[in-house]
């Protein structure tokens, strides 16, 4: 029983990374571009979200205003900063974004103020639902869960049913093809870098009720969506999803058992000590192993 | 009559130059603490405490002139001690202060005031400066890490709790809140967890606790950690029937802002509250409010504690303030007002002081806390004994 609920808590710490990882996989496998400033773009999306929720009292407008928001932000970087990059390598585009992030904290506090932001799910979503007899589970969470399987699905279907997604994928891989053709690769590119954005600003948004909204808070998420997007090979989304709830799943499961099977062998107060440190590195671990076993990640990007 | 214009200007040089000996130089005072990143607002409550009182004072403290050096350590050690570097070496500022995290106090302070330069803690306590490695030069005017846990752990006792799960980060500070609040507790322990630091997501640990069934949850998570934690612990309805207690530190002004409702009734110790009904502390937290439009957190008032007692000490030494020895006789000495109440220092220049017990309510629109009652009259921390100065 107690399995059960800690493997759905899983999933949903998975879903949370597939939102975030699955923009940040697009830009970094299409675009060749690292974006360190994507944790900035899903703190945009938070404090967004709270300020629109608490103005207008719904959550749903709160979240719309957070993707838009979020998307905004990113075409602005784009056209301001990234598109000067792209035939950069890789350490300039890190500074360059790195710089964003900095300027992107000050900016929110100097805005928002120092202090956290207060977000609440809405009324409906603020009970708990017995998923198992015995076992209330906060509906909240399971909301986040349907949201990243809709996402999920809409992504799909936008990269392989869609014409903007066979550009996006021939865009990866043929550049200058798709270019010879006259196609405006830029234009694709704000597109792609504005999705990605909007995904984060999701991820904000739908973070914001569980989470402390403040300043930072990206850079917190941003190294576990690195970790998610290296598992599951650079520039596939599905490999995101994949690997979001791999990584969601070990991270939540070591941390809730990993103190029990330890204490079998050992004395409790050193099993709680080493557990605490052990299930910290279990993620870094499991990225070590996948990167042994499949140095190119869990799937390959399109088409290469 | 041509000679006289130069006459004059020689004259006006003449008194200009007089006038600059006559100006006594500043102290200098240079505080390093936490402005951004995760746990910005602690430092910016201890930054606004201060200034507070300097700003009533129009700049002086203790009728001395004051420059602030005031520079962000972005809660890394390295930065913190190059800083402090920085500010002993070329600065040579004559007071240094404004340290939050005890990682990084353990990393700067034992350097600084071996130096022979003053440090006045307004936050972080680690054990080992208040025992083994007292100092003449170390003054800490907040509390010994363990104290606010002690005063939970009897608090949790008296209130009658027999099985109570225990959760911490896994850092030096999260073991000695832990080991503070077992100090005083007498029943049974149902958990004990530590969690990583800065960690966001909870479910994992919030699903183990309910399965372990406590009768209360006693946790230790400052900042962003304490608003994630408290807001998913109510979000899976355990608020009601398994009650939550901890340190201020899990329950200050600003994290209560962000939590909401989701924290009401909680009980939580302090060695201030905003509430507290004293002279001293009535008209800070007016000053306070009218200042920043905020209220006062544990923080606040602990920076601006820290300058009370400059202010105390500075009015004693007058222009001697260079003299380190004479400074810090007026520091121990401890005569100032705090807002807190009574406090005075122990053997281990650490305060001796009430510690209360504060419940989380709605006052109109904000969440905010309230005093309840005092938990510990004249409190000293366990470490006391360890320090061998006198």
């Amino acid at each position: 029983m107690l399995f059960l609920e800690q493997l759905l808590n899983g999933v949903q710490l998975g879903m949370m990374l597939f939102l975030m990882a699955a923009g940040l996989t697009l830009i970094f496998g299409i675009m060749h571009l690292i974006n360190l400033a994507h944790g900035s773009l899903y703190m945009v999306g938070a404090y967004v979200t709270a300020t629109v929720s608490l103005a207008s009292g719904s959550f749903a407008l709160g979240l719309v205003g957070g993707c838009l928001a979020a998307a905004a932000c990113g075409v602005l970087i784009e056209m301001l900063a990234m598109r000067h990059l792209y035939h950069r390598d890789h350490l300039d585009q890190v500074l360059a974004t790195f710089g964003i992030i900095l300027t992107a904290n000050e900016a929110t506090k100097m805005i928002f103020g120092p202090q956290a932001l207060f977000l609440n799910p809405p009324a409906w979503l603020s009970t708990t639902v017995n998923i198992l007899p015995e076992t209330p589970y906060p509906a909240y969470r399971l909301f986040v869960i349907v949201a990243g399987i809709v996402v999920a699905l809409f992504l799909r279907h936008l990269i392989t049913h869609t014409r903007i997604g066979m550009l996006i994928r021939a865009g990866a891989t043929h550049r200058e093809m798709v270019t010879a053709l006259g196609f405006n690769i830029s234009l694709l590119f704000t597109l792609v870098f504005a999705l990605g954005a909007a995904l984060a600003g999701l991820a904000g948004g739908l973070a914001g009720p569980l989470l402390a909204i403040e300043v930072g808070m990206g850079e917190q998420i941003l190294i576990l969506t690195f970790v998610v997007i290296i598992i599951g090979g650079i520039g596939s989304v599905k490999g995101a999803l994949v690997a979001g709830l791999l990584v969601g799943v070990v991270d939540t499961l070591s941390r809730a058992f990993l103190p029990t099977v330890l204490k079998t062998t050992l004395p409790a107060a050193s099993a709680d000590a080493l557990a605490g440190s052990v299930s910290s590195m279990a993620i870094y671990i499991l990225m070590a192993v996948v990167l042994v076993v499949r140095p190119q990640g869990l799937y390959n990007a399109y088409g290469t | 009559m041509r000679v006289s214009p130069f006459i004059r200007q020689a004259l006006a040089m003449t008194a200009l130059c007089v006038s600059v000996q006559v100006l006594a130089e500043p102290a200098k005072i240079g505080m390093i603490t936490t402005l951004s990143g995760g746990g910005a607002s602690l430092g910016i409550d201890i930054r606004d405490g201060f200034e507070l009182a300097v700003k009533e004072r129009n700049g002086q403290l203790g009728g001395i002139d004051v420059e602030m050096m005031i520079v962000d350590d972005g809660r890394k050690v390295d930065n913190a001690k190059q800083i402090a570097t920085r500010m002993v070496e070329r600065d040579q500022v004559d007071v240094m202060t404004g340290i939050v995290w005890s990682n990084l106090a353990m990393a700067v302070i034992p350097g600084v005031t071996a130096d022979g330069t003053i440090y006045i803690s307004p936050n972080a306590g680690p054990s080992l400066l208040a025992g083994k490695r007292c100092h003449p030069n170390y003054f800490n005017v907040a509390w010994q890490n363990d104290n606010l846990h002690e005063a939970m752990g009897q608090f949790v006792s008296d209130q009658g709790y027999q099985n109570v799960y225990l959760m911490a980060p896994n850092y030096p500070a999260g073991k000695d809140a832990l080991a503070g609040f077992k100090r005083f507790y007498q029943g049974d322990i149902a958990g004990e967890v530590y969690t990583k630091l800065g960690q966001v997501d909870y479910a994992a640990e919030i699903a183990n606790l309910r399965a372990a069934s406590p009768d209360a949850v006693f946790f230790f998570l400052p900042g962003g950690m304490g608003i994630n934690f408290t807001k998913q612990y109510s979000q899976a309805g355990l608020k009601a029937s398994i009650p939550l207690f901890g340190p201020a530190f899990s329950f200050d002004e600003g994290i209560l802002k962000a939590v909401g409702d989701a924290a009401l009734g909680t009980m939580n110790t302090s060695q201030y509250s905003h509430d507290l009904d004293n002279p001293a502390n009535r008209e800070f937290a007016a000053k306070f409010m009218e200042t920043y439009g905020r209220k006062p957190s544990l923080y606040a008032s602990q920076g601006y504690d820290t300058a009370l007692l400059l202010d105390s000490a500075f009015q004693v030494v007058g222009a001697d303030f260079k003299d380190t020895e004479k400074l810090r006789r007026a520091l121990a000495k401890a005569e100032f007002a705090s807002v807190r109440g009574e406090f005075r220092f122990g053997n281990n220049q650490h305060p001796i002081q009430s510690i209360y017990v504060r419940e989380v309510i709605r006052d109109g629109d904000t969440v905010t806390n309230q005093l309840k009652g005092t938990v510990f009259t004249n409190h000293q921390d366990a470490y006391a004994a360890e320090c061998q100065m006198k």
